[in-house]
């Protein structure tokens, strides 16, 4: 059971938290000028690591925000924790 | 009765006696035993059968181990409890125990006759036998095998007993009260670090706590001596917290642990009333040591599973720990040092004695010791075979020869009474690995150690295969202290003197003349697998240890394998011809011990299983008799009988009451979301297909929402209350999820919009009235508000006072009836209902659940998100290609919907179906063909939706059929178990296509 440091609340128990899967992927702006194959790329595909995986994860049962998460899939050690919007630590690549 | 109990120790108090039950027979113990313990006291040895071959079988260990002694406690209905080992049970005045699996009891067991036709059960019995004929397997096989498959009986009533559960966060948490976790928590406690000890016994000290060789001294004492004075020092630290009757059962990651706290189960019936029984603790640590010890290993041989047979160490413990002896005349057989404790213990106390060694000779201080005291050794030396069937009586030796493959010279016969064994130790790497540490393996004694590799979890003592207690002691005060970063120096000068154990010989299988097919030498006693059916696995092709271990079942029982899993992996090394470490283990997992369901339950039983949501209109319907449907956590009203209706005939009637006169319904767990902000009207055209910039001020709109996939995700009406502010409407399910998907798209998506969310959900009850006479109702409770459709059109909103407190009041409808849905703080919901009904009285204002309210919007062909839709639905699939917009350039799944996949016209589409019997109901979920001669027999689809319409009089259905909407009018066929239904596709709207009722 995880303890997830919260960017806006503090570590806080996994139960609180809901996971929503691999971080940084942008929705494309105009969808209609994607081609089927471009867009099932976005739709579907996700990278499974073992190893150092960037994820979103959501506050749902505390603040309801949703931050990123920097996590080792290998020993399920959380390494960083950012908000929307910020970039992606340099050192975890 | 023989008395085995030889000597007074300081653990047992001779002056409080206990008599208890075993098998229906009275026997007497003492506080401070064990029932196993008392049993042995009493000359009982036979305490169960064997699973697969009813083999009579004893106590063979002294702790969790225990694979033979597992008993049923009480037979009360609602108390009593199987599976429990003997040997970790304390003893109380009043326990009624059992054994188990025996019939009709376990002298004379009637199972007893698989011993002898075993050569019919190899391993993979099951497998191999039941296979055919196939239609066999459901009604005889099966149960058959269920019959006698089993361990222990489960209570058939509920469970009177409390229990408790308690969340804990500590600095260190030691698992283990030996000598290795004493120090260690000594060591942190006393460096201002806030401390948990847990050991599962009732007392600290592990195995060293009745440690008497003088061979085995700490400064200058016994090391028990030493041990107990430690034990009052840690007593005395203030910040350290210890917990004894405490197992861990599980160590998941971040060092969060599990720990069961026995609380009664060692108390006289009377003490456990009205009393916590078990605490469940879940634990936060910041470091973890594990300091859980060792436990000894049986050896393989022919037989070695009789009555009397027990771990060498267990024979020292129930010495002298409990003062009784397990036997007059003990043979030990061994392959190290630990065997020479017991024999000398024994000795001291005159009981005779004999050591049967696989080494070829040994020289450390305690066998020098046992040689001085005249202790008979057979160095060199095999046991083939014991005899004797409810206890063993006799055994026979031969010599080993040079490579220890085979035996050589002639048999020798020796009597005994007993027989102790000990193949070497076993660390319990248990916690380690539950926690996802990895093991290394160590030659020299064929052991699987952990590999440290955490910051936050060290193993210190015998469970790190540190064995003399020389070793344990430097090793763990070093490792604590640089794992704790602290620099104790307690420990600095203490003298430590003890025998150090210089020859090893290991064998997993041990040699014999007969061939292995005619021996039964166990490796799991539990479940009955020998040494044969591993080989015999391995021969049929099977490597993985995972596999071996599925197939022969070895180490799948309730003990899991603690004695029995590293002999399996030894054996099939061997077999195999590869390295042992190279094999891996099977995976450890929790729980460690079994944990009752109470325990993982804790308080959260009866009304307390599962938060209930009721709306402020509860107490009402259930004053009017309504029956209640779970929606989610809500209790909805599923139809209201009147006079002993039945459910069918109270939805006709509620159904009829609607479309004639008036019905009302309690739609307040509908989801509500408020959404304010200057980008609102923006941020709903982005979540829904339809265009929302344009809808005027109290005005409603109904919406779809999909997920990106293009498939129908949720649905509702939002209403504009203001230029910025919006009040959005879910399905009751799907509020949550709905919020979250919304909260996810605005913070990840689109930050830049400036829109809030807020549920509301729970701060609205809403009454929805409808039907022809509804408008009258809502004139008598609003006289002051306009009605009519000019200024009250349908899908818009108006707001009103109802005794001075604000309502927003919506006509809108899910019934194809004319509707009004009366929206009021939460608090007035109660009187609003009451209210409402007073009013309707004389129209006959009918309350009706969500059965009617499905069965209305089924007339009208409205779907249910979730029921006549499942994830794979687009809009078009469900003909309602008019809800989504040409002209928006984007929003949540349109792309999705010109896909190859999604634009395929042979997609399953949602159509009605009109039963050709009008009478015939169609089952909700039944498979839906054209044409049931040709095999296979092609599926279409499926029916979602089947109802009885009393206002149109005949049977009514939604259905997804592939290709469905070019197929109206097709006749199709539902074939069921005993006959086919003839149906004909129509179109979805069954009543009122022309929007005359909304407008009555």
């Amino acid at each position: 059971m995880f303890l997830i440091n919260c960017p806006f609340c503090g570590e806080r128990d996994q139960s609180e938290f809901s996971s929503g899967g691999e971080a940084h992927i942008v929705r494309p702006k105009q969808p209609t000028e994607l081609s089927d194959d471009e867009w099932a790329e976005y739709l579907f595909m996700r990278k499974n690591i073992k190893g150092i995986q960037f994820e979103r994860w959501n506050h749902v049962h505390g603040c309801r925000k949703w931050f990123n998460v920097v996590r080792d899939t290998s020993n399920d050690k959380i390494l960083s924790v950012y908000k929307m919007g910020e970039k992606p630590p340099v050192n975890y690549k | 009765m023989p008395n085995y109990r030889i000597h007074k120790t300081e653990y047992i108090d001779e002056t409080k006696r206990i008599s208890f039950k075993y098998d229906g027979k009275t026997y007497f113990g003492y506080e401070g035993d064990t029932l196993a313990s008392a049993l042995l006291s009493n000359g009982i040895h036979l305490v169960g059968r064997s699973f697969k071959y009813h083999r009579p079988r004893g106590i063979v260990s002294c702790g969790a181990e225990e694979p033979n002694a597992i008993c049923q406690i009480g037979s009360k209905k609602d108390v009593t409890e199987p599976n429990v080992r003997a040997t970790e049970l304390e003893l109380y005045e009043g326990l009624e125990a059992s054994s188990q699996n025996c019939w009709p009891n376990v002298k004379f067991d009637i199972g007893g006759i698989n011993n002898f036709i075993s050569p019919l059960i190899p391993a993979g019995f099951y497998y191999k036998t039941f296979m055919w004929p196939k239609s066999f397997w459901k009604k005889v096989y099966e149960p058959l095998i269920r019959l006698s498959a089993g361990l222990g009986k489960s209570p058939t009533e509920p469970d009177p007993d409390i229990y408790d559960h308690k969340y804990v966060h500590y600095d260190v948490l030691v698992i283990g009260g030996g000598v290795s976790g004493i120090i260690a928590a000594k060591m942190a406690a006393k460096n201002n670090l806030k401390t948990l000890l847990v050991d599962d016994k009732k007392i600290l000290g592990g195995s060293t706590i009745y440690q008497n060789n003088e061979s085995i001294k700490i400064d200058d004492k016994l090391s028990s001596e030493w041990l107990k004075n430690e034990i009052q020092e840690i007593k005395k630290l203030s910040n350290l917290t210890i917990k004894t009757r405490t197992s861990i059962a599980a160590y998941h990651g971040y060092n969060f642990l599990l720990a069961k706290e026995n609380l009664t189960d060692h108390l006289p019936e009377e003490k456990k009333k009205n009393k916590i029984r078990q605490r469940l603790w879940k634990i936060r640590a910041k470091k973890v040591v594990i300091a859980t010890g060792s436990i000894e290993r049986p050896l393989v041989f022919n037989n070695n599973d009789r009555p009397g047979i027990l771990l060498s160490n267990s024979i020292n413990k129930y010495l002298d720990y409990y003062g009784v002896t397990c036997g007059e005349n003990i043979i030990l057989f061994t392959n190290n040092d630990s065997a020479y404790e017991t024999s000398i213990s024994l000795h001291k106390k005159g009981i005779k004695n004999i050591i049967v060694d696989l080494r070829k000779s040994a020289s450390s201080e305690l066998i020098k010791q046992a040689e001085s005291l005249g202790i008979k050794i057979y160095f060199n030396h095999v046991v083939t075979n014991t005899f004797g069937y409810r206890k063993i009586n006799s055994l026979e030796i031969m010599k080993l020869s040079e490579d220890g493959n085979t035996t050589v010279g002639n048999k020798i016969r020796l009597s005994c009474d007993c027989l102790g064994m000990s193949g070497g130790w076993t660390p319990m790497v248990h916690m380690h690995t539950q926690s996802g540490g990895k093991l290394d393996f160590r030659d020299e004694d064929q052991v699987f150690l952990p590999k440290e590799n955490s910051e936050d979890q060290i193993s210190v003592g015998s469970c790190n295969g540190d064995f003399d207690l020389e070793n344990i002691i430097d090793k763990t005060v070093n490792k604590i202290n640089k794992f704790l970063d602290i620099d104790n120096q307690d420990y600095q000068d203490t003298n430590i003197i003890c025998s150090k154990e210089n020859d090893k010989r290991n064998i997993w299988l041990l040699p014999n003349k007969i061939p292995l097919g005619k021996t039964k030498c166990f490796i799991d006693f539990q479940n009955d697998s020998t040494a044969k059916d591993i080989k015999l696995a391995l021969k049929e092709g099977f490597r993985s240890i995972e596999h071996v271990k599925r197939y022969t079942t070895t180490g799948m029982a309730t003990d899991q394998g603690k004695l029995s899993n590293m002999h399996a992996l030894g054996i099939i090394a061997d077999t195999a011809g590869v390295k042992m470490g190279t094999l891996g283990t099977t995976t450890f997992r929790p729980p460690f011990t079994p944990l009752t369901f109470g325990t993982l339950v804790g308080r959260n039983v009866g009304k307390f299983f599962e938060v209930v949501r009721k709306t402020s209109m509860h107490e009402w319907h259930v004053e009017n008799n309504a029956e209640f449907e779970n929606v989610g956590q809500w209790k909805r009203p599923w139809y209201y009988p009147k006079n002993g209706e039945n459910m069918h005939d109270a939805v006709q009637r509620e159904s009829k009451a609607a479309r004639d006169s008036a019905g009302i319904l309690d739609a307040s767990t509908l989801g509500k979301i408020d959404i304010q902000g200057t980008d609102a009207s923006e941020f709903l055209n982005r979540v829904y297909t339809n265009a929302w910039s344009k809808l005027a001020i109290g005005k409603c709109r109904y919406g779809l929402m999909l997920n990106e996939d293009g498939m129908v995700y949720d649905d509702g009406v939002t209403t504009r209350i203001s230029e910025n502010h919006y009040l959005m409407t879910t399905t009751t399910g799907g509020a949550a999820n709905v919020l979250s998907k919304l909260e996810d798209y605005l913070q990840t998506e689109w930050p830049e919009l400036d829109v809030y969310l807020t549920s509301v959900t729970d701060h609205y009850s809403t009454a929805s009235i409808c039907g022809p006479n509804s408008k009258k109702i809502l004139n008598k409770l609003f006289p002051n508000l306009d009605l009519s459709d000019e200024n009250f059109p349908h899908m818009s909103f108006k707001e009103d006072k109802l005794k001075n407190i604000n309502c927003r009041i919506m006509r809108i409808s899910f019934t194809g009836e004319l509707s009004y849905e009366i929206n009021i703080e939460s608090k007035y919901g109660h009187s609003l209902w009451k209210m409402c009904i007073e009013a309707g009285k004389e129209f006959n204002l009918t309350p009706y659940g969500t059965e009617t309210m499905h069965l209305l919007r089924a007339e009208k062909g409205f779907i249910i998100v979730g029921q006549d839709t499942d994830g794979t639905m687009t809009p078009s699939d469900l003909q309602m290609d008019w809800i989504v917009s040409k002209k928006k350039y984007d929003f949540i799944g349109k792309r999705s919907l010109y896909r190859s996949d999604t634009i395929r016209e042979d997609r399953k589409q949602l159509v009605g179906l009109l039963t050709d019997d009008p009478k015939e109901i169609l089952e909700e979920g039944a498979q839906i063909v054209s044409d049931v001669k040709s095999k296979p027999i092609d599926m279409l689809g499926h029916v979602t939706s089947s109802y009885f319409s009393p206002n149109l009089n005949k049977s009514i259905a939604l259905a997804v059929v592939r290709s469905g909407k070019t197929m109206k009018g097709q006749k199709l066929i539902i074939p069921m178990e005993n006959k086919n239904i003839n149906v004909t596709v129509s179109d979805t709207i069954f009543l009122d296509k022309e929007n005359k009722r909304l407008n009555a």
